[in-house]
């Protein structure tokens, strides 16, 4: 009877990840979508607790270690919960990275008790049997050791991603890396491949965890810090696939459905947001944007002088134009002057002025990154303009206020066959009467490279932090 | 050879699986819009969170003297918590913020 429930409970766990997905990639019941994944998952894992059961040595077992269990569930839950609702909207990529990371974790730990049960069982069997054991367990063994390279692989890469995001850790590469890595790489696979044919050697194992997580580290190190949501969302799909491992390890149908499904879908997300920057995943991953082509673009671009442009002058420029188009980026973010911005608009609109935001699809760090951070500070939809919609408005605008956006407005996208951006859709900024931009500094962007738009002669240039400037701007136009 | 027909045979339900849910993941989310981008992959990070029910089997299947299984199957469920969890939370986060403008 319990075996039947668990089944059902499974069945509703599959399902609701799959109307959940469906119901997340459509804005107005995403929400929902989210909810009713989250109610499939506690199905299943409280059927899991209470109706799981095993046969060993003829008899049934039900899952013991319950206080274990609750404990280990109780905090990850309170840990979970609080983490997630503190967390600031601008550091949401990095904590979506860290979870990733505790889910692949989670699979490679699964694949190394596994593993230590798997080979206490071979120890114990006589040597008269031992060959036809082994060939029994080979595809177990290649189901461990795949969940454990790719958890682990997740893991690493996941923990390195969250440190770029947040800044602790730095881009690094040398020469000869991407060679290294295959190398790794090849070692792990080889060793995992030897370990299916020779599952005793159980030291091997470990030498595999090292591997892979040396290649995880190693593999997402050269990344630039804005291909990170790229990343992040392929090491998303690679967990996924992990804990399809674990659905086959245990014939656990929710876990495979689950896994495999994000691991389609994750895939799939991951060329989306390729597409978005009009780059191809092997790019983003071999291409260490940034890194090594620095040298080459920066030359070509450091030329000339920037103008600037002071608040007062800024403010007055805005408050007698028709219509201002807001072009926001990650400096706003990091700046936390979503609300201010806001603010701005507001004050802008009493004025008579027309305001409306220019938003491109890959501007911050994540792909929609502006879009949650705006709608936070009560910004209306419908002045929220995509790409193309706002490439169409540009012509008629009198001002276009940068704010710490950078490489999805610079020209040499459209331009510069040599430039790493080459290719990447940008906002037409310059087809404006005026543009104003404010950096805190003349640094480039997270691509490294120069952007000639500051130096044109329609372009000023407005110091500062954004949220310092905005709260300046608006205090200036209310008192003009 | 023998061995691997075998293998197919026997698992081809879970094959069947596979393959169908790759479509299926696909299909889904094709016609995502780029503002959905971050909240779907929170969600489906959320998802795949499903690898805690390996590790609750893992702990409940561990003997009472088997510490190091103990120990690593606490972590894994734990690890496996916050990715459900912290996953799901954050993804309303930010789910949150868009509804209230709709």
């Amino acid at each position: 009877m319990n075996q039947h429930l668990l089944t059902i409970c499974y069945l509703i766990g599959s399902i609701t990840f799959i109307l959940g997905l469906k119901m997340l990639s459509n804005p107005a019941s995403a929400r929902k979508g989210n909810l009713l994944a989250a109610g499939g998952m506690s199905i299943a894992i409280f059927g899991t607790i209470f109706l799981f059961s095993y046969d060993e040595n003829g008899t049934t077992h039900y899952l013991g270690n319950y206080i274990w269990i609750f404990a280990a569930l109780i905090i990850g839950a309170i840990v979970g919960t609080l983490a997630a609702k503190k967390v600031q909207m601008t550091a949401m990529p990095e904590m979506v990275s860290l979870f990733n990371g505790m889910g692949g974790a989670c699979a490679a730990l699964i694949s190394i008790v596994e593993f230590n049960h798997l080979s206490k069982e071979l120890d114990a069997t006589p040597p008269a049997e031992i060959i036809q054991k082994i060939q029994e367990v080979q595809p177990t063994v290649l189901i461990i050791v795949l969940g454990l390279i790719i958890g682990s692989v997740s893991f690493a890469g996941s923990m390195i991603a969250w440190g770029k995001l947040n800044g602790k850790v730095k881009d690094f590469s040398f020469t000869g890396q991407n060679i290294l890595n295959m190398v790794v790489l090849a070692a792990a696979l080889g060793l995992a491949v030897y370990m299916i044919f020779n599952p005793q050697q159980h030291m091997l194992l470990y030498a595999i965890l090292g591997l892979s997580l040396f290649y995880g580290i190693f593999f997402v190190m050269p990344i630039g810090g804005a291909d990170m949501p790229v990343v992040i969302s392929l090491l998303n799909s690679f967990t996924g696939v992990a804990a399809a491992c674990g659905g086959f390890l245990y014939d656990n149908k929710v876990m495979l459905t689950g896994g495999i499904l994000v691991g389609a879908a994750g895939t799939l997300l991951t060329i989306l947001m390729c597409k978005a920057m009009n780059r191809s995943l092997k790019n983003v991953l071999i291409g260490s944007f940034g890194g090594n082509k620095k040298g080459v673009a920066g030359v070509a671009g450091a030329q000339g002088e920037h103008k600037e442009i002071s608040l007062s002058d800024a403010a007055m420029v805005m408050s007698y134009a028709n219509k201002v188009l807001i072009v926001p980026g990650y400096g706003l973010a990091v700046a936390q002057a979503q609300h201010t911005c806001h603010e701005l608009e507001k004050i802008l609109t009493e004025k008579g002025v027309e305001v409306k935001y220019a938003i491109h699809p890959v501007a911050g760090r994540m792909p929609g990154h502006m879009n949650v951070l705006l709608a936070e500070a009560d910004v209306s939809y419908d002045i929220l303009m995509e790409m193309e919609q706002a490439n169409d408005e540009f012509p008629t605008t009198d001002v276009v206020l940068i704010l710490g956006a950078n490489d999805v407005v610079n020209p040499a996208a459209k331009s510069d066959p040599a430039s790493p951006i080459y290719g990447m859709p940008i906002l037409d900024v310059e087809q404006a009467k005026t543009v104003i931009v404010n950096k805190r500094s003349m640094k480039p962007g997270y691509a490294g490279i120069e952007n000639d738009l500051f130096f044109r002669p329609k372009t000023s240039m407005l110091f500062g932090d954004a949220k310092k400037v905005l709260q300046d701007l608006c205090t200036e136009i209310k008192n003009a | 050879m023998n061995q691997v027909l075998n293998f197919i045979t026997s698992k081809q339900e879970i094959i069947y699986t596979v393959i169908l849910m790759i479509f299926v993941g696909i299909e889904i989310i094709e016609k995502v819009p780029s503002v959905l981008h971050t909240p779907l992959m929170s969600g489906a990070n959320a998802i795949h969170g499903v690898v805690i029910i390996g590790a609750i089997i893992v702990m409940g299947k561990a003997e009472q003297d088997n510490y190091l299984a103990l120990a690593l199957g606490f972590i894994a469920v734990l690890l496996g918590t916050l990715n459900v969890v912290g996953g799901f939370v954050v993804t309303d986060r930010m789910l949150e913020m868009f509804k209230k403008k709709k």
